[in-house]
């Protein structure tokens, strides 16, 4: 599996160690009510049969934190953005 | 028919051409008391005992491929159990007292080997977890040994005593583990299920779950709708998927695990050892090849292969243990899909659904407790309550707290 590292270039998968799902979201909030949002980010998961979205840390590499868009069931990767540049859409998005 | 020496001898006489197949090929019924998803190890099972335990007869397994097409035919055949963990001991000791009187008991050569599993440990720490867990088997009142590197060398003196960086220094030795045939596993219990009236319907694939006022009704599947009062999910790798069906989302991901076999060689290694250092177990099995694995690949995963970094990692391990295997070439290799708990430990429970249960999260564990999962999954669906045995593999353990986590990395499936 070779994975394109938005910094370094294709790379195998081995320089990397995955983290996991990419849409888990951490609460915000500390408040006991929130329970059920911590227990579902902690975990819960997707667990997709198809494209799914993760993170992956190139540290054998340049040792950034990056978002892959890989099948599943094929293992074929769609495509790789730095984890930096999806957040910081993410909350452009979230704040207009 | 029943198998003995006895119908072996008729049927030489006809050349043995006169065999009944072992079991039937039937065609779903419009409704049954209980329908089990996923014709694997742990739902023949579930639906063997629970003809034989509680005479639920009218029962159907629905297998979406072929008859253990799953990870009962594709793991490494290992049986023990060497566990540490208040809850996991009782529960796999169990396991093992089944699988001793298995043979006899769904009349078929499973060909179930005590050997012995052998731990191996490098270090002082190592050997003090060791002692530990050998300590709290006993407790449990199951066969543990702690032996040193020459008790250790008496047994396998092939393995590389004299490594500098990791020497042996001795091992945790379970005398009652030991090796299954696999596939005969889930034969046995196909045909102890089907003499007892169970339906095991092949390429029959669930596609919906049919829930009214929060109870089953029963399963659409590509052979038309079927009706049932209780249902078991025992869908293994794709439990995420059928479960999904019923609008449930569970701590479980779907990684896949890779196993290997040698060519075949002449009888060398008769029990089976794991490594200390790498991760890596090896046993030999009976046509000579030896059969062996390591861990995950470590990414979510649905295709039943692998990639080179890990048959590499494994295969490094291996030599390092056994350097006499360097030269020994590998037969085959194959991936199965595991669900992987968020605790490495098991899930058996009632859902929020009544009249759905489920089965689920072993990780790569799941073959050992293939008769025990059976038995107590058949036990918490009849009763509808779990057994003493598996209360602990509760679904909301999660929430509550109280995980049973072996390895102590906590929620993160892949390194479990």
């Amino acid at each position: 599996m070779l994975i394109k590292c938005p910094y370094c270039g294709p790379r195998p998968s081995e320089e990397f160690t995955i983290l996991g799902d990419a849409s888990v979201r951490r609460p915000t909030s500390n408040d006991p009510a929130t329970m059920d949002q911590w227990f579902d980010y902690v975990y819960l998961r997707d667990n997709p049969k198809g494209r799914y979205k993760e993170y992956w840390h190139h540290g054998g590499g340049c040792r950034s934190w990056i978002v892959v868009d890989r099948d599943t069931q094929t293992h074929e990767i769609f495509g790789t953005q730095a984890a930096r540049d999806v957040t910081l859409a993410e909350n452009k998005k979230g704040n207009s | 028919m029943r198998y003995s020496v006895f119908s072996l001898l008729k049927n030489s006489f006809s050349g043995h051409k006169n065999w009944a197949p072992a079991w039937r090929e039937p065609q779903p019924k419009k409704e049954y008391d209980v329908i089990i998803v996923g014709g694997g190890g742990h739902g023949l099972a579930t639906a063997y005992y629970l003809a034989k335990e509680h005479g639920i007869t009218n029962v159907a397994v629905l297998e979406k491929g072929w008859l253990g097409s799953g990870n009962i035919g594709r793991n490494t055949t290992i049986i023990r159990s060497n566990y540490l963990l208040v809850g996991n001991n009782p529960f796999y000791e169990w396991s093992l007292k089944l699988w001793e009187g298995l043979e006899q008991d769904f009349n078929f050569n499973a060909m179930v080997s005590q050997r012995g599993v052998l731990n191996l440990y490098h270090s002082d720490p190592q050997r003090d977890a060791y002692a530990r867990r050998g300590n709290a088997m006993r407790l449990d009142g199951v066969d543990s040994e702690l032996l040193d590197r020459e008790a250790v060398r008496e047994m396998a003196p092939f393995l590389s005593f004299d490594n500098a960086r990791f020497p042996i220094m001795g091992g945790l030795l379970q005398r009652r583990g030991g090796t299954v045939r696999h596939d005969g596993v889930a034969w046995g219990y196909a045909r102890g299920a089907d003499l007892r009236g169970v339906d095991i319907i092949q390429n029959c694939e669930v596609t919906g779950i049919r829930i009214e006022n929060g109870k089953v009704q029963g399963v659409e599947t590509n052979k038309g709708y079927i009706g049932c009062k209780k249902l078991g999910l025992a869908a293994a790798g794709n439990t995420g998927e059928v479960a999904a069906m019923a609008g449930m989302k569970l701590p479980i991901e779907s990684h896949v695990l890779q196993a290997f076999v040698s060519e075949g060689i002449k009888p060398y290694l008769d029990t089976v050892i794991t490594y200390g250092v790498g991760h890596f177990y090896v046993s030999q099995s009976d046509k000579g090849g030896l059969v062996f694995g390591g861990d995950l690949d470590g990414y979510n995963s649905y295709a039943r292969r692998g990639n080179m970094p890990t048959v590499e990692h494994v295969i490094e391990a291996g030599v390092a243990m056994i350097p006499g295997i360097a030269r020994i070439r590998v037969l085959r290799s194959w991936g199965g899909i595991m669900d992987m708990s968020m605790d490495g430990s098991p899930i058996i429970d009632k859902t929020h659904v009544d009249g759905l249960y489920l089965n689920c999260g072993w990780c790569y564990g799941g073959f050992k407790a293939t008769p025990a999962s059976g038995w107590c999954f058949a036990h918490t669906i009849a009763k509808n309550e779990a057994h003493a045995l598996n209360a602990p593999y509760r679904l909301d353990r999660f929430r509550r707290g109280y995980m049973i986590d072996e390895k102590g990395v906590g929620a993160t499936p892949n390194l479990h």
